[in-house]
């Protein structure tokens, strides 16, 4: 990762032109041609500097809902039950923690009854209780991370 | 609030979750496999960003690869009343990512307040910490911070669940 593509990651975090061309729009700023920045983006994907590129989506405007779960899983079962609750393809983030809850991730799905079923699944096929801890405010924020 | 989808925003929704294909006219080539005019494709995106089913449109950064190795759930416990208050004072401090109000889970779990901070050293982090405590001053009643040890999933939304892999985990700090 060099200067340019930390210029990139500083200024491309939202912002991305909807236009017939916005390669070539957006390099334009960064002193880049379109195609060497499609080029940085691909390697930066490859790499695994970036995790995604695209339009961003916020479920909960759309009927969707989405919650966080909390689990305390047994050490000697932490992998076993990490690929369950993996496997659903609802299951967005899945983040191991140090605390006595240790697996925590988060549902997001098209409809609340889909995520109420999900809940249901990973306990029937964990045997493990997956506490449902949903949002009931958002504050709102927008932090960029400077690469 | 809630806005209605039609049947071509769901295909758009469904063809740009991965991603925007990385090529010049990148709307185009959505606009070609969901079946529609280039120009009403971005139309329909233009809309979705300005009613938030869409958030944004760019980069997202794998924090851990950008050396953001630190990344703490911080859970408070602040009395009801004070919650909107709490999340402001955090949403405030300009190093926040997230800031939601949960329910609690007692009487194990009294914490009904989450913001995650990311930083690249536990130093850091915990100054960060420290400093959130500050903000919220006689708010907090209580507080801890959950560091991820592994990551053991991270994709984007789904609509549908085709061609799903979840990555192998990997370990939050090398």
């Amino acid at each position: 990762m060099d200067d340019m593509d930390r210029a990139i990651v500083n200024a491309l975090q939202g912002g991305f032109p909807v236009s017939e061309t916005p390669f070539a729009d957006a390099a334009k700023a960064l002193g880049l041609t379109a195609e060497q920045l499609i080029t940085r983006i691909r390697v930066m994907k490859e790499q695994g500097v970036l995790s995604r590129f695209g339009p961003m989506y916020n479920a909960d405007r759309f009927g969707g809902h989405n919650t966080l779960v909390a689990m305390e899983v047994p050490a000697d079962r932490f992998d076993e039950v990490a690929e369950i609750v993996n496997s659903f393809p609802e299951v967005a983030h899945n983040y191991q923690r140090d605390h006595r809850l240790n697996m925590w991730f988060v549902i997001a799905a098209e409809s609340r009854e889909r995520v109420a079923r999900v809940l249901t699944e990973v306990q029937d096929r964990t045997g493990l209780v997956a506490h449902d801890l949903p949002k009931l405010t958002e504050f709102h924020i927008g932090l960029k991370f400077e690469a | 609030m809630t806005h209605i989808l039609d049947d071509t925003d769901r295909a758009i929704i469904v063809a740009t979750q991965d991603g925007l294909p990385l090529v010049e006219r990148p709307y185009d080539a959505v606009a070609q496999q969901v079946g529609i005019d280039a120009a009403e494709l971005r139309r329909r995106v233009q809309v979705m960003l300005e009613n938030g089913v869409i958030r944004r449109i760019g980069v997202v950064p794998n924090h851990y690869a950008l050396g953001y190795a630190w990344n703490g759930m911080t859970v408070w416990d602040v009395a009801d009343h004070d919650v909107a208050a709490a999340g402001a004072a955090l949403c405030s401090l300009g190093f926040v990512s997230h800031c939601y109000e949960r329910p609690r889970l007692l009487p194990d779990w009294p914490f009904n307040l989450f913001a995650m901070i990311h930083a690249r050293r536990k130093d850091d982090a915990d100054d960060l910490v420290a400093r959130a405590a500050q903000a919220l001053g006689g708010m907090n009643r209580g507080h801890r911070v959950l560091y991820s040890t592994r990551i053991l999933k991270k994709t984007g939304l789904r609509l549908k669940g085709d061609g799903d892999v979840p990555p192998k985990p990997v370990p939050a700090r090398a």
